[in-house]
């Protein structure tokens, strides 16, 4: 056993610093760090940044335009983004859909689809949930129709995470009622353009504006944007989630909020001492600490096992539900840390260019609403209590 | 033993349950707490005319309640409808510190505060204070025969509104004495006097307030000079029981929507709460805000006994409010999944009001921290 990076990904790891050092704009970085929002624009800078090095795609194979990494290399990447405050890459086309049409895509959807990821032509957004069907993934209803060359769409989809960005949205559609919900769904690509089309904003219990609901009506998609069979299209779906799950350990974001705690720890006072000398305090942080020590290593430890490409299998829920986990926690010390600065909260200072002084330490506005937004967390991409079935079905043979 | 509260109460109990149904419904509420001013003048006037403000006084004082259990009955019925009205700042702090501290002239000020016509606030934390009520950096000094008061205080519930402030300073000894600290009623307009009033992530009203040179004439004073500090740990147990009161109230209503999407949201062909995980888990939310009833319960009925006891039993109350108010609004995010975080939906609303109320008058640990000093000073 050897818990060291070997030579070689030390040196990847002194070249993406490297890289972050000269190449993240600070204006995108200041932004992240002080919980700023990001703009369209500013996302779409940082994928055109990224793809200038050909770093876009980190889970794609390199005839695709990916960077072929291990996924160790993938790791180093992702924490050190994370640690220099880089902003996450958007990844609806890059971690979700781009991976399926590698599998299970024609050869001419690759080719048009794919490196309009990379360059940034087409913003990608999911269309899985709908209003009836949340954990319940395969009992979805938005139909679609054969007439000819063409489906004809008819339903909803919600929660759509920046759908209103989107230029197109990969589907989840119901082709045949007459069988297994799981047997009768296929995965359509769809132009947002299409008439019929209607996106609304959801707006959460933090006041953001990051969701929506979709709504279709007669929508008109060409036979050529389905992806694999029809009637196959659960196969693919649950291809992508175990990617989507992936994603969502989120040990970098962790380390990185940790850091971000103990600043915070260091400053603020109680009784005129600095609260991590407190140990009540104190004791909190270390056990998060230490869970997220041992997250660390057991996310490696996983990672390792897939070796060789692709993604891991029902051992990622396990990943899902510990790495939420963490990162709720530490959102949670970070508003406790605060103290009665938690609760004064204005919106617009969230915007670029407020320029009122804070209220408080510079540091406090967004606490308290990233705890509440941050809830998200164990209830998308799968809910934990998903993962907690997948778990005892395919881990323990329950 | 009766654990039924008196004839009094429980008409005081079903006045203000059905006025939050009737004419504080969600969509009202958030229309008010949208607004710029923060709360309705309307809807505190019509409170004060029910005598919803006069419940949490006592008779000598012009009020005719003041006990544990009115509080008690008041809050939780306030944290059912997630009120934003003034009531903890104007009435339970400010109204309360008057009332044990106040000359003839001073409690005067007290037939007003409960007529609805003019708010108080108290504003006594400061930006690195944290829960600490003796942390006080405030300095009132003694000129001619009155005082020049200058420091900053932070997150001053219904500082945003408040017609006069008492403010809390340091006449004598070190930053985290006892002795020392004493009260001045301070009108809001007073030259020096500058507040920045915000709202909070939970829809209330607050500001900072700062002083630069505030000057006060004598009969500013409120109470000894030096002496507050009995009165201030009193008027918070007050405030500690009443947002007890408050979260448990806001608990009960978060429970009862979370069961009922238990019971009515399909997946898999049946209803979510046919699912043994969440049933066990729901099992808990009962019991947990059953135990928080009685914590509640507990720290009504020692508020009007000793130093002691009154301390020990708010402390434990807000210590499992705490940690139960932890477990009931993130279980009931979780439980509704998607749904419980929109804006739109109103049980997030009371889930950010019950983790916000853990930033009030000392937190889980504080309290915790506090329990444990005053058990082994007994």
């Amino acid at each position: 056993m050897d818990l060291n990076y070997s030579e070689e990904e030390y040196a990847f790891e002194a070249k993406v610093k490297q890289f972050l050092g000269d190449k993240l704009p600070k204006r995108l970085s200041d932004k992240v760090k002080g919980n700023i929002r990001l703009t369209k624009a500013d996302m779409e800078e940082w994928h055109s940044i990224l793809n200038a090095e050909g770093w876009l795609a980190t889970h794609w194979p390199a005839i695709y335009g990916g960077t072929g990494w291990t996924p160790v290399q993938m790791h180093i990447f992702e924490e050190a983004c994370s640690a220099a405050n880089a902003p996450r890459t958007v990844p609806f086309g890059l971690g979700m859909l781009g991976p399926v049409l590698i599998k299970y895509g024609t050869e001419e959807q690759k080719e048009h689809y794919l490196p309009r990821i990379l360059d940034g032509t087409d913003w990608w957004c999911q269309g899985y949930s709908e209003p009836g069907s949340g954990s319940d993934l395969a009992s979805l209803k938005t139909r679609a129709v054969r007439e000819g060359d063409h489906y004809v769409v008819n339903g909803q989809k919600t929660w759509t995470t920046l759908g209103q960005y989107a230029d197109w949205i990969f589907c989840l559609v119901r082709t045949d009622t007459e069988c297994k919900p799981q047997e009768g769904i296929s995965f359509l690509l769809i132009d947002m353009n299409t008439p019929g089309i209607e996106v609304r904003p959801i707006i959460t219990l933090d006041g953001e504006h990051e969701v929506n609901e979709v709504f279709f009506d007669n929508v008109k998609v060409p036979v050529a944007n389905l992806v694999g069979e029809e009637n196959k299209g659960w196969t693919y779906a649950k291809y992508l989630l175990t990617y989507e799950r992936t994603n969502i350990a989120g040990v970098g974001a962790s380390l990185n909020g940790l850091e971000h705690l103990k600043v915070i720890a260091r400053e603020q006072q109680k009784d005129g001492k600095p609260l991590i000398e407190d140990p009540y305090f104190a004791r909190r942080m270390a056990e998060v600490e230490i869970d997220l020590d041992a997250m660390k290593t057991t996310n490696l430890r996983v990672l390792a096992a897939v070796q060789g490409g692709g993604a891991p299998g029902a051992e990622s829920s396990m990943l899902k539900i510990k790495g939420t986990v963490i990162r709720q926690e530490l959102n949670d010390l970070t508003r406790r840390a605060l103290g009665p600065y938690a609760m004064p909260y204005v919106h617009e200072a969230l915007d670029e260019g407020y320029n009122e002084p804070p209220i408080g330490p510079e540091y406090a506005n967004p606490v308290s609403s990233d705890y509440f937004n941050n809830r998200k967390l164990s209830i998308f991409g799968g809910s934990n209590e998903i993962q907690r079935n997948i778990i005892s079905k395919m881990i323990l043979g329950l | 033993m009766d654990f039924n509260h008196n004839e009094d109460r429980r008409m005081l109990e079903n006045t203000l349950s059905r006025y939050v149904r009737e004419q504080y419904d969600f969509e009202t509420r958030m229309e008010i707490a949208g607004t710029d001013l923060g709360y309705s003048a309307q809807k505190w006037a019509e409170m004060a005319e029910l005598g919803i403000i006069g419940a949490l006084f006592r008779e000598e004082d012009g009020g005719f309640g003041g006990h544990g259990f009115d509080l008690m009955v008041v809050f939780e019925q306030l944290g059912r409808g997630i009120v934003v009205e003034p009531f903890l700042s104007s009435a339970i702090l400010a109204g309360g510190l008057i009332a044990e501290l106040g000359n003839e002239t001073q409690k005067a000020m007290i037939d007003d505060v409960i007529a609805g016509g003019k708010l108080l606030a108290f504003a006594h934390g400061e930006p690195t204070s944290r829960y600490t009520l003796s942390d006080v950096t405030t300095t009132a000094t003694k000129s001619g025969d009155g005082w020049v008061l200058n420091g900053h205080k932070s997150v001053v519930a219904g500082g945003d509104n408040a017609d006069s402030f008492i403010i809390s300073a340091r006449v004598s000894g070190d930053r985290m004495d006892e002795t020392g600290i004493a009260l001045f009623i301070i009108d809001a307009g007073t030259d020096g006097v500058e507040r920045r009033q915000y709202g909070t992530v939970d829809g209330y009203g607050a500001a900072d307030v700062f002083l630069r040179d505030v000057t006060v004439k004598a009969d500013a004073l409120l109470g000894e000079d030096g002496g507050a500090f009995a009165a201030i740990e009193k008027a918070t147990a007050r405030a500690v029981l009443a947002l007890s009161a408050e979260a448990l109230g806001a608990m009960e209503v978060v429970k009862d929507m979370t069961l009922e999407y238990l019971r009515t949201r399909n997946q898999f062909g049946v209803p979510i709460g046919r699912f043994q995980a969440l049933q066990h888990r729901m099992a808990d939310l009962l019991m947990e805000v059953e135990q928080a009833r009685s914590i509640v319960i507990n720290a009504a009925g020692a508020l009007d006994g000793d130093r002691l006891a009154r301390e020990k039993a708010v402390s434990a109350a807000k210590n499992l409010i705490g940690r139960v108010g932890r477990l009931v609004a993130e279980e009931a995010i979780q439980m509704h999944g998607g749904i419980g975080m929109t804006w739109e939906f109103s049980m997030p609303h009371y889930a950010k009001r019950i983790i916000m109320l853990d930033h009030m008058f000392g937190d889980t640990d504080h309290h915790m921290e506090r329990f444990i000093a005053l058990s082994s000073a007994a």
